[in-house]
């Protein structure tokens, strides 16, 4: 008799490069993938609890742990990454969801639509659509990478890049969306923007958004 | 809070930092911190303060500052040429000021920043576990800012252990700030330099650009280009070299980017740090590949340093 086929996705083969002599980089894939960030999200929380380690952050498809070097090498390090990534990920509990109303009247809107060959309607309808998984929470201050866009809104970044853009803007980029929660430079795609703040640097953590947590967009008027 | 010292003159930008707030980078917030963590810590050590303390981080141009009570102090880091009441003053060692005593600096001789240590260590706001300043978050610090004519600088506490003036860190045991050879490990994404590129990278000058900050510096030298698809982002640190289409190298400072999806090309090894910290525009450098185990040995010969200052 056959085995009884696994139905689980196979561990994902973890790739580890030093970053200096103090953190390292483990690579889960390089693909924009739930199921991969959610295994990147799982083994941060895990790493986090080891007393070697003093951070770990997940990216979209990978940690970056920032570890002791008195108390582990990173060979040392790379080979438990590589056994917490093979075990199961514990059930991925569905993040909170955030609701953000968006005026759809970004400066950007209308060049976006033309080079899709939308109407602006219809690039509002694609945007508002989907529930957008939080990926990742860095860059600045209380930014949220936000995926996947849909395909038929993927654009490269701007060739010249803004050196202001005002907070709140909402923005697309390749098979990303982000809200910008400072005024900040940018490169990304404004469409809309929001009155949700996103920093919050009175609170603990200080940003609306956390790793894993799910946002949908809707229009208001202005 | 007992004020010890007046601002008259703040410097260029003198802020308030200390190790900074490595949790805060899953929020996006920079780490921030002492750019140069063992002049920090020695000057901090010098005056009897835990090395968690925060210091006055003086960048460039030092303040002008007055006793208001008798204090201990310690000015370790950059040679700005610091002068009590007009008289020159040793760096890396522990000196009284007594009430009514004027600190300033004069000219730039070695590195970009100093430190100056309080025994008693400075009062100043905490953010998110951390009396470091953020200016972007204007947060921590002296009111989330940099000193201003005027400001008075407090202690945390009374001094806990006796004040001694005249400890003292010789000059070996410094880091060796007028060598810039900075130690690098090669990043994950070295393999996508050009052929060439990575003799370059570890091969060529370059020069701290105009566009150095507590962020970082983007290094004037040989473009580097890389080939491959975008990445996507990950988690950064600082030290970190990375390398934008343009192909102009940026390394990475203690108020770093927390995230990004630039090419990694190299990382400085934590020994290399400080030196890296007291660079300002127009400083010449280059990238030395260097091993874990050579990493090792700059740590323990850092913390065999300040070891003796306990």
């Amino acid at each position: 008799m056959p085995p009884p086929r696994s139905t689980k996705r196979p561990a994902p083969r973890v790739r580890i490069h030093p970053l200096g002599d103090t953190a390292l980089l483990a690579e889960l894939g390089t693909r924009l993938d739930t199921a991969l960030n959610t295994r990147a999200i799982a083994l941060a929380t895990a790493l986090k609890k080891r007393r070697d380690v003093r951070q770990a952050v997940a990216g979209y498809a990978g940690v970056t742990v920032h570890f002791d070097p008195d108390q582990t090498t990173p060979d040392a390090l790379g080979a438990a990454i590589k056994r917490l990534a093979a075990k199961r990920p514990p059930m991925a509990e569905p993040g909170r969801l955030h609701r953000i109303p968006v005026v759809y009247e970004g400066p950007d809107l209308a060049e976006v639509a033309t080079r899709l060959k939308l109407s602006p309607e219809k690039v509002i309808e694609l945007h508002s659509r989907p529930i957008y998984r939080v990926f990742l929470v860095g860059f600045v201050p209380g930014w949220a990478y936000l995926g996947p866009l849909p395909e038929e809104l993927e654009l490269p970044r701007r060739h010249v890049p803004r050196t202001l853009v005002p907070a709140g803007s909402v923005a697309i980029a390749g098979r990303q969306s982000g809200i910008y929660p400072l005024p900040s430079p940018g490169g990304w795609h404004l469409i809309g923007r929001t009155s949700v703040k996103l920093f919050l640097p009175d609170r603990d953590p200080p940003c609306l958004f956390r790793a894993g947590d799910r946002v949908k967009f809707f229009a208001i008027p202005r | 809070m007992t004020v010890v010292l007046r601002v008259i003159e703040p410097g260029l930008f003198t802020t308030v930092q200390d190790l900074g707030r490595p949790n805060a980078i899953t929020a996006g917030v920079p780490p921030g911190g002492a750019m140069d963590r063992f002049a920090h810590r020695a000057a901090n050590l010098l005056v009897g303060n835990a090395e968690t303390d925060a210091t006055l981080e003086c960048t460039l141009t030092g303040p002008h500052l007055l006793a208001k009570n008798s204090c201990l102090i310690a000015i370790a880091g950059a040679d700005l040429e610091p002068r009590v009441n007009g008289q020159a003053v040793p760096m890396w060692t522990g000196i009284f000021l007594s009430s009514g005593d004027r600190l300033a600096f004069g000219a730039r001789r070695l590195g970009g920043r100093a430190y100056i240590a309080v025994a008693g260590g400075i009062e100043a706001d905490r953010w998110l576990g951390s009396a470091s300043t953020n200016l972007m978050a204007g947060r921590g610090g002296l009111r989330g800012r940099n000193l201003k004519a005027g400001d008075e600088v407090g202690v945390a506490r009374e001094a806990t252990r006796p004040s001694v003036a005249g400890r003292h860190l010789p000059e070996r045991l410094r880091p060796p700030y007028s060598d810039h050879a900075l130690f690098a490990i090669a990043g994950p994404h070295v393999k996508r330099l050009e052929p060439d590129g990575r003799n370059q990278l570890f091969g060529a000058a370059f020069k701290v650009s105009r566009e150095a900050d507590r962020m970082g510096y983007r290094l004037d030298g040989p473009k580097l280009a890389t080939s491959g698809d975008e990445l996507l982002s990950f988690g950064l640190t600082a030290g970190v070299v990375q390398v934008p289409r343009g192909g102009q190298p940026i390394l990475l400072m203690a108020d770093h980017q927390t995230a990004g999806g630039y090419p990694v090309v190299a990382v400085l090894v934590s020994g290399s740090m400080p030196v890296a910290a007291q660079l300002v525009p127009g400083d010449e450098l280059h990238f030395v590949e260097t091993t874990l185990d050579r990493a090792r040995q700059m740590r323990t010969s850092m913390r065999t340093a300040l070891d003796t200052l306990r």
